[in-house]
């Protein structure tokens, strides 16, 4: 189909794998260009995913430099402050993850990610933001949001044991087959300023609590001037305040809902490595599963987003077997141990 | 992060990790980083080509190195001052008995087989430490957790077994790719390679004993100076000509069924090959047996392509070829193993040609060595959760937690929203025979099975007893070990010979036996019911073993019935011959005064019955309150 055959090589390496998704399914892989933005502990698990699994290439930006604190979950930085000292975040866990797989191409993009222009991101197919502000996240958004080329856009945060993953595919078109006809679908995700901005009053009750937590924490980060992550208990009253506002503003009357969940994100921020592990792992499924449906259109000089598109038996395939992709946040509690899929919209639009 | 009292239960625990495989590596890293600074880890594996897609803890250099000390080395890199220790060694070894067991706070598997699983859970048992299970396939997974008297334990529901085909099907008619694949690499294979003593149904059976004169068999025995390629085309002419030749004039077998095409060697392939080409001289030999291939001298790159009729003869006569010519000294005790080349590439070739003769499609040899192999396929995302829910579990285990344990399915589709899906775990079923005492009720013909067929099919394939010991009463009709004198030892294997009736101590109708594993410390009574005849095709076995599938419905609405039927095992290359995409029938809802719910049981419904793959919720399980 598209191009040339799985190498030898490859053929050994990924044979369980290509058991999973076929031949075609990894060389779509191999074609894909991952750009990742803030590494720690999640982010380093899902790094490690993507490469294991063989993607085209990876690009880290993360120009922190490594310290103590950076260590905690992240397994890709050695704890050896000989080696790691003066080096920055990306440039530490782009050594380990080239070690993983030689066959994946992973660098170090230098740069702050809030001013980096649009046509930055015309090489990738997926921009994954990791622990970034509200307005870093809405500004890398917007500015994807006009590009020519469609790529996925994911934000992901992981706080003490919760963790949140905020998926943007815009106007996503795909089709399922039964035997009689081919169905098209058009599924509709609303950017990541929309997706915060819905009034909760048109948010099902039965929501996670984390949607409307992770919408405080922002609110207090950004009024208070704090880095993302940056609170401590003391800052409780200050939190449940903004928190009893926000439902205040939104005319919904049961603000004390969130003092406990509130209260975990704020006392510990450093990430739990079990949820590190998961929440890594269910955003490289869901970035995998997308990668199938989404290059092959693109490869049959298709336009994805046009009238009359014209669908291979192979894209039937990987979707119609791999479902609808993630819409649009997913929601992860070890408290609970429920990872949950929440589709966030205003539908009364 | 973990709060205080997470971080001095994790601080001051002891743990036992059996498997550094796929789920093993993610399980070791995450437990490091958790904090986890006292670890020990089984796994007798070495490390190959194919896992270096998802162990992340492995590179290709390491390829053939003990997966538990490489394992091992990998975490002290990123986290130098814990303690852990690595065992390459089998956990079914008798050293890590139960007094080996008790030294741990809790006991993580991330195996592939059942048969470990079983072992390690009667430990787990007999030595009373907690044991979080796991398995995973493809996008799918699970974390389970058994602690002994307040959850189930590991098979207090009956696992599928691995499957097994009637001999007919695989002898004479097979209808499906992978009776061809059993057919190549059970009988074909066998015969070739494998022990000569081994009883083999090779041969067609026909209705004319006469048929099966002594000639027939000669045909398998290569004379000292015969050609090799003579040998394999005269082989190649018996298996897929004579035999299949033969077995058509048996009219009555074809009256309703498709009537297969004999496929001789002169009519596939050229006069002579070794004129032609000849591969057997300048193959590619290079170090290590497993690396022979005829591949590269037919011109077959690609394992995912599909060969004709042609190119898989040539495969067949050439591999034949080769391990006469280069692996000689192995012939007459290899067994298939999918990790050995040339042994693919020839049961491929042979399921092919036998596949094209009973008008079956042909299969690539990926495809054919995952059926063969009974490859599982598996994927590093999925292990990796898996690794992080376990970590959670044996948190909660620490600190005694039992209300908050949760078995956690991994789904590949949402259900209710969920795509990691807690619920709450089982009671332990009454009626099973390892955790509980109930007796098992075996029906078998006494007078025709022998003590052997007893030992073989029922004490260790059925319940996977490692060193058995059989008693009759008061007199040892079996046991094995290392302490036996040779009168003994003489004794037990003329008892084996020996119908059931006929030994020492018969058992018949009504017997009661008692059968223990002493390193299990695992000990159960089977009740022998005598029957005469068993159905061929669905009890191949010729005898049926029963009771701890089903527990009577005894009085009112505690009674706690638990079914078997749908039993979740997913594994991590396991060695359940089951194709995962198979839907397994589920059970009928348990009547309205044994169902129990409870807050969390909203998540467990039928959603997950839509999915097409062995994981099956039972719902005729009672929950732990």
């Amino acid at each position: 189909m598209d191009g040339e055959e799985l190498t030898e090589q490859e053929t050994a390496l990924y044979d369980r794998q290509i058991r999973v998704w076929g031949p075609n399914g990894q060389r779509r892989l191999t074609k894909s260009h991952i750009f990742v933005s803030g590494i720690k502990g999640t982010v380093a698990e899902f790094c490690k995913n993507i490469v294991l699994a063989g993607v085209g290439s990876v690009t880290l930006m993360d120009d922190g430099l490594v310290n103590e604190d950076t260590l905690n979950a992240n397994f890709l930085i050695p704890p050896d402050d000989n080696a790691y000292m003066g080096k920055t975040v990306a440039e530490v866990c782009s050594d380990s993850l080239k070690e993983f797989n030689p066959m994946v191409l992973v660098s170090v993009a230098k740069g702050d990610l809030s001013t980096l222009g649009a046509e930055f991101f015309e090489k990738f197919d997926v921009v994954v933001i990791g622990y970034s502000s509200r307005a870093t996240k809405k500004a890398v958004n917007e500015k994807w949001r006009k590009l020519s080329k469609q790529v996925a856009f994911y934000t992901v945060d992981c706080r003490n044991s919760c963790a949140e993953i905020f998926v943007d595919l815009q106007n996503y078109k795909y089709t399922k087959k039964t035997l009689e006809e081919t169905l098209e679908y058009e599924l509709h995700f609303p950017s990541f300023h929309e997706a915060i901005t819905i009034p909760w009053k048109l948010i099902p009750r039965r929501t996670s609590k984390l949607y409307f937590a992770m919408r405080v924490i922002e609110v207090f980060e950004e009024t208070e001037g704090r880095k993302p992550g940056e609170c401590s208990l003391l800052d409780l009253a200050r939190v449940l305040e903004i928190s009893k506002k926000l439902f205040m503003a939104n005319s919904v009357s049961e603000s004390n809902i969130l003092d406990s969940v509130l209260e975990r994100l704020i006392t510990d921020t450093t990430e739990f490595p079990p949820a590190c592990a998961i929440v890594g792992g269910i955003l490289a499924q869901v970035l995998s599963r997308f990668l199938f449906a989404f290059n092959l259109l693109l490869m049959g000089n298709l336009v994805i987003f046009t009238r009359e598109i014209l669908v291979s038996q192979e894209v039937i395939k990987a979707i119609s077997r791999k479902g609808e992709p993630l819409k649009n946040f997913f929601y992860f509690d070890a408290q609970d141990g429920k990872g949950m899929i929440e589709d966030i919209a205003n539908y009364s639009k | 992060m973990a709060t205080q009292e997470q971080q001095s239960a994790i601080k001051s625990a002891k743990v036992l990790m059996v498997g550094a495989g796929g789920i093993g590596c993610e399980l070791l890293k995450t437990l490091a980083l958790s904090g986890f600074e006292d670890i020990h880890i089984i796994d007798m594996d070495t490390i190959e080509v194919s896992n270096l897609n998802r162990q992340f803890l492995f590179r290709r250099s390491h390829v053939g190195q003990s997966k538990a000390k490489v394992a091992r080395d990998a975490v002290l890199r990123f986290r130098p001052h814990i303690n852990i220790k690595s065992h390459h060694a089998n956990v079914k070894n008798p050293e890590f008995d139960a007094e080996f067991f008790k030294q741990f706070d809790v006991v993580l598997n991330g195996l592939d087989n059942l048969d470990a699983r079983r072992h390690v859970n009667r430990l787990c048992l007999a030595a009373d430490i907690p044991l979080v299970e796991s398995g995973t396939t493809g996008f799918l997974g699970q974390v389970t957790v058994h602690v002994k008297g307040k959850t189930e334990c590991y098979e207090c529901q009956t696992k599928p077994a691995p499957k097994t085909y009637p001999v007919c099907t695989i002898t004479s008619t097979p209808t499906k790719f992978v009776h061809c694949i059993v057919w190549a690499k059970e009988l074909l294979f066998a015969k070739l390679f494998g022990d000569k003593n081994q009883d083999n149904d090779l041969n067609v059976r026909s209705n004319n004993p006469a048929n099966l004169s002594k000639e027939r068999e000669d045909v398998f025995e290569r004379a000292e100076d015969e050609d090799i390629e003579q040998y394999g085309r005269k082989i190649y002419d018996h298996v897929f000509g004579s035999n299949i030749e033969a077995a058509l004039a048996n009219e009555e077998t074809w009256k309703n069924r498709r009537r297969p095409r004999p496929i001789y060697s002169k009519d596939v392939l050229p006069e002579s090959l070794t004129q032609q080409n000849g591969i057997t001289q300048n193959c590619s030999v290079t170090d290590g047996d497993s690396m022979v291939s005829v591949m590269p001298s037919l011109g077959l790159k690609n394992p995912q392509e599909l060969w004709g009729l042609t190119q898989n003869s040539l495969v067949f006569i050439e591999a034949l070829k080769l391990f006469f010519a280069k692996r000689k000294k192995e012939i007459g005790h290899l067994t298939f193993d999918k990790d050995d080349q040339l042994a693919v590439e020839f049961v491929t070739a042979a399921a092919n040609i036998r596949a094209e003769s009973f008008g079956i499609p042909l299969h690539s040899l990926f495809e054919a060595k995952g059926i063969a192999g009974n490859i599982v396929h598996a994927v590093a995302t999925t292990n990796a959760i898996i690794a992080g829910l376990i970590v959670i579990e044996a948190i909660k285990v620490l600190k005694k937690d039992a209300n908050k344990y949760r078995m956690t399915y991994c789904l590949e589709h949402p259900s209710r929203k969920m795509l990691l899906m807690p619920v709450e775990p089982f009671e332990p079923n009454p009626s099973c025979y390892v955790c509980s005492k109930t007796p098992l009720v075996l029906e078998i013909n006494t007078q025709k099975s022998k003590l052997r067929d007893l030992v073989d099919r029922i004490v260790k394939a059925k319940l996977g007893m490692n060193l058995p010991l059989i008693m009759h009463g008061a007199s040892l009709l079996y046991e094995v070990g290392d302490d036996l004198d040779d009168i003994m030892v003489a004794n037990y294997n003329a008892n084996l010979e020996k119908s059931l009736s006929e030994l020492p101590s018969p058992i018949v109708n009504g017997s009661i036996l008692t059968v223990e594993d002493l390193q299990q410390e695992l000990s159960c009574k089977i009740n022998v019911k005598h029957r005469e005849e068993f159905d061929e095709e669905k009890e191949p076995e010729g005898m049926v073993l029963s009771g701890w599938t089903q527990s009577p419905a005894t009085n009112g609405d505690n009674a706690s019935t638990s079914n078997n039927e749908n039993a979740i095992d997913v594994t991590e290359s396991s060695s359940v011959a089951e194709t995962p995409t198979k839907k397994r029938r589920h059970s009928e809802t348990q009547p309205e005064s044994h169902k129990k719910e409870t807050e969390n049981v909203e998540s467990e419904d039928d959603d997950l019955m839509e999915i097409e793959n062995p994981m099956m919720v039972s719902k005729k399980k009672k929950r732990v309150e």
